[in-house]
């Protein structure tokens, strides 16, 4: 079985890992009723022995004494991760896994990216480094972050590129907190037109995800568990946003939020961790769904959002569950998928789903979605048989989809505005090694990343023709 | 003599076990001493406790299905895996043919053709290497290919029969079609000929035949074995005089494959039933033969929904036929090995497969029929007949899978995943090349 590092950088980024780590915990507990510290639990985290001369690293099988998770935090100030160290996880994380600094990132791109990117360059290499000598067969890297801020922002994507020289072979998925358009961070475009050139270029897939679509999904929730109506009682511990059953004390008020998007991220890696009649790797995901290397932005949704308590409702049904998937209200960002063009789809099944009820959705739902035309069939299905805390099967579901795009052309808009009146930005040039070519390199990079969206979007109505063949003298 | 086989990825794991389950019970289940000990020499060896082990190797890039494959051998008691005859790494090919190929194929090459010369080593006498793997996926197609390139290199003058396991047509990875055609264009060079089941009909059969409502991998793996089964175990063939036939492999490439350009073979048993049925059902070979005849003709791969609107014409006095003058739908074979197993196969009337309008103009049908008989029964069936035969029968799926990859090309969807392992867009054409003119000779037979 293959190992996981999770690489979390700034606030955002931090406060999401946290709530990661707790969950996944909190499932592992669920499954692993003997204490023994097997494959599944070692995709990651570390089983260390302090007693042991060795250093402490405990193979597969044993008992599991501390739990340690592979991770690498990432601040630049210590507000965050000092919390996270006197909570309840401070076991889960030893001080070589993290770096901090005192004063911020000030929401500057430049001072996150440079300055801060060149000062720590060789301490987080060493960090990240030590994290993947501990793991025997290192797949892939999760990176969590935002793009509004500086630290996240800046910093996190200088992490990224530091990943891929590094460790080129090693898969890099990046779950982005892209900023809604009432952000109180003024200078959020700016921070998040420059990050998302990074990513375009040094990431192998990118989840997208808004805060206004948790927020949406989180009032959702809320407004059905107090409906009223004692049958529509939400089960303990089921709803997304729950973070019951965990260690963390009293919910914070992000918690809600955050929660679904552990959630993504323990959906995604279930498969790689747990037993299933269809396996689906990381590596598979990358493979599938990325049909061009620029176009990775895979639009999350999850479903179902909450399992409903009273024991005689009879469960919602499967097929509602798959529908859900493609509604626009499931999704993590504001976008429509239905209305857009798909260029590939994955499923991720978990809990107690057979083979045949998959396809029968799958040809079910088919012909409502438009699928770009050389890619008329492009499912990717796994099946996990292990479901969630709380639910008795969930689906998880990635499209590359170019519903993507409104959310870019409203970045880009943003930016436009402020950078048409030099606004802010003698904060960003003042920081050495930045220019105005910065900018627009970030610029044209977001725009054709635009214009190649828009270009498979023209031929949605249109009808391709199959293209010739190639004819064989006879 | 002995088949060795090689069981590749996790298709090729999962169907190797079913088959070597069914054979095994099949040859141990109080059938004559002559079948059973032709047969267990072909399949296991036997070690110092008197345990059969199975003359296979098996590989994969992840651990998961070889554990959980030679579990269930060992479980069964009566026959297990070799305890060193496997290979896994950690980490899969990630649906991705150019990584199986390229890279995991050169990378531990040394380690596989070990494996496959200390099993080819226990063997008195080798038939010939059986690689079973599925098109659609990274490991089993990919380096499945690469080792059907070294074995053919390192074994000339054995013989290889390549088992290939094809993907359904809704799709279940998104690059299937991609694996399918590089595997298909690399493998007709190397292979002596190749072996396909459809997973699409395999399912079929489940539900409709066999009465499964919700068919899993086990039930097609285990008819896919029960097929494969019936064309592998000891026969009486034409050459044999009365003992079982030493040279399974050669006799059957050489009976059907007589053209390098014609190496697609496809596989048909009747009859399929419920294993519950079976005890009650008794039948005379006429009805069956009749079936299998019209099932060849028609192209229909199940014993159900057969048209039996489609006939060969009638052939004029010359020894010219043009393609219009066989009905629509009609299935033109190159040559047809019929394997008939079990009770009064001496008296079953099997003249109607010598027809020479079944067959194409170039070829007498004393050359493309070929019969082979076995008085034991197979598999718990009374009577069953095999037809194992080289015609258009997969010319269709191939075709489709030959179209959904060219159209995905033309747009170079996927391309960056394969030239980053090795394989370029000159190989992909020349690739589809090949398959293209193996269409092409298809089409043409009449």
């Amino acid at each position: 079985m293959t190992q996981s590092v999770v690489v979390q950088v700034g606030q955002c980024g931090n406060q999401v890992g946290c709530r990661f780590w707790d969950l996944a915990l909190r499932e592992h507990a669920h499954v692993n009723k003997k204490g023994v510290y097997d494959e599944a639990l070692s995709s990651f985290f570390r089983n260390v022995d302090s007693r042991r001369s060795s250093g402490g690293a405990c193979d597969i099988g044993g008992r599991i004494h501390y739990l340690k998770a592979r991770a690498v935090l990432v601040d630049m100030e210590e507000g965050v991760v000092n919390e996270i160290l006197q909570g309840p996880l401070r076991e889960v994380f030893d001080s070589t896994q993290l770096l901090t600094d005192v004063s911020g990132s000030g929401n500057n791109w430049a001072v996150g990216h440079m300055t801060y990117g060149s000062a720590y360059r060789e301490q987080i290499v060493d960090k990240l480094r030590r994290a993947a000598e501990h793991c025997d067969c290192l797949q892939c890297f999760f990176l969590i972050h935002s793009m509004g801020g500086g630290t996240g922002s800046g910093l996190g994507t200088r992490v990224l590129s530091l990943l891929e020289e590094e460790f080129p072979e090693v898969c890099r998925i990046v779950t982005s907190v892209f900023p809604s358009p009432e952000d109180d961070v003024i200078t959020s475009p700016y921070n998040s037109v420059l990050a998302l050139r990074e990513l375009t270029e040094h990431a192998d897939c990118v989840l997208p995800v808004e805060n206004q679509s948790l927020v949406d999904i989180v009032n959702k929730i809320k407004h059905m568990s107090h409906g009223g109506k004692p049958a529509s009682a939400i089960k303990r511990d089921s709803a997304i946003i729950s973070g019951q059953g965990g260690l963390g004390g009293a919910e914070k008020p992000f918690d809600a939020m955050n929660n679904i998007v552990a959630n993504l991220l323990l959906n995604i890696t279930s498969s790689a961790r747990f037993q299933g009649s269809l396996n689906m790797d990381l590596n598979e995901i990358a493979m599938n769904l990325v049909p061009f290397p620029r176009l990775h932005y895979l639009v999350p949704s999850l479903t179902p959002l909450y399992t409903l308590a009273d024991v005689n409702v009879p469960t919602r049904r499967l097929d509602q569950m798959f529908s859900d998937a493609f509604n626009k209200d499931h999704q993590l960002i504001r976008a429509d998928p239905k209305h857009s063009l798909y260029l590939a789809c994955a499923l991720m099944v978990r809990g107690n789903v057979q083979v045949s009820d998959l396809r029968r959705n799958i040809e079910r739902l088919r012909p409502s979605l438009p699928f770009v035309s050389w890619n008329q069939e492009g499912w990717k299905t796994g099946l996990c048989s292990v479901p969630p805390v709380g639910h008795s099967h969930s689906l998880l579901a990635l499209a590359n989809n170019t519903c993507v795009k409104p959310t870019f052309m409203d970045l880009q808009e943003r930016f436009t505005k402020l950078y048409r009146k030099k606004a802010y930005l003698h904060h960003y040039l003042h920081v050495e090694g930045m220019e105005h070519s910065v900018f627009s390199e970030a610029v044209t990079s977001l725009s054709s990343l635009i214009e190649e969206y828009n270009h498979l979007d023209a031929t949605k109505r249109r009808l391709m023709p199959d293209a010739p063949r190639l004819r064989i003298a006879t | 003599m002995s088949i060795v086989t090689v069981q590749l990825g996790q298709c090729g794991n999962q169907v190797g076990q079913e088959l070597f389950d069914i054979i095994c019970n099949d040859a141990q289940e109080g059938q004559r001493k002559a079948y059973r000990e032709s047969s267990t020499e072909r399949f296991f060896r036997e070690t110092t406790h008197g345990d059969l082990v199975a003359r296979a190797v098996l590989v994969d890039m992840e651990p998961k299905v070889i554990n959980s494959s030679m579990a269930k051998a060992a479980k069964c008691g009566r026959w297990q895996y070799g305890d060193r005859s496997h290979f896994s790494q950690k980490q899969g090919s990630g649906n991705n043919w150019a990584n199986g190929f390229c890279v995991h194929g050169p990378r531990h090459t040394e380690v596989l053709e070990d494996l496959v010369r200390r099993e080819a080593e226990h063997c008195d006498r080798l038939a010939g290497i059986m690689p079973v793997m599925s098109v659609a996926g990274g490991t089993g197609s990919g380096v499945g290919t690469y080792v059907t390139q070294r074995l053919r290199d390192i074994y000339p003058n054995s013989f290889i029969l390549n088992h290939l396991t094809w993907p359904y047509g809704t799709g279940e990875v998104i690059v299937q079609n991609y694996n399918s055609v590089l595997t298909l264009a690399h493998l007709y060079q190397l292979s002596d000929a190749i072996l396909v089941h459809e997973n699409d009909v395999v399912q079929r059969i489940c539900s409709q035949l066999l009465n499964i409502k919700h068919a899993s991998f086990g039930d097609v793996n285990r008819v896919i074995g029960h097929q494969l089964g019936s064309v592998l175990q000891p026969a009486l063939t034409g050459d044999c005089h009365g003992v079982y036939s030493r040279n399974p492999l050669g006799e059957l490439v050489s009976g059907l494959v007589c053209h390098p350009e014609y190496k697609l073979l496809s596989v048909c048993t009747v009859p399929q039933m419920a294993s519950t049925s079976i005890a009650y059902s008794t039948f005379s070979w006429p009805g069956p033969l009749k079936h299998l005849r019209q099932m060849l003709i028609s192209n229909t791969k199940l014993e159900e929904g057969i048209d039996w609107q489609v006939r060969p014409s009638v052939r004029p006095g010359g020894t010219e036929r043009t393609r219009s003058r066989t009905g629509p739908g009609f299935n033109t074979s190159l040559a047809n090995l019929l394997i008939l197993r079990g009770k009064d196969v001496y008296s079953a009337e099997t003249g109607g497969f010598g027809d020479p309008a079944l067959y194409t103009s170039w070829l007498s049908p004393e050359q493309g029929f070929n019969l082979w008989k076995c008085p034991v029964p197979f598999n718990k069936y009374e009577k069953s007949a095999t037809l194992v035969s080289n015609s258009q029968a997969l010319l269709e799926p191939l075709d489709n899978m030959v179209a959904k990859a060219w159209n995905m090309f033309a747009s170079r969807a996927y391309i960056h995943q394969y030239t980053k392992f090795g394989i370029s867009e000159e190989d992909f054409l020349d690739s589809f090349t090949s398959l293209e003119q193996v269409i092409s000779s298809y089409k043409q037979l009449c």
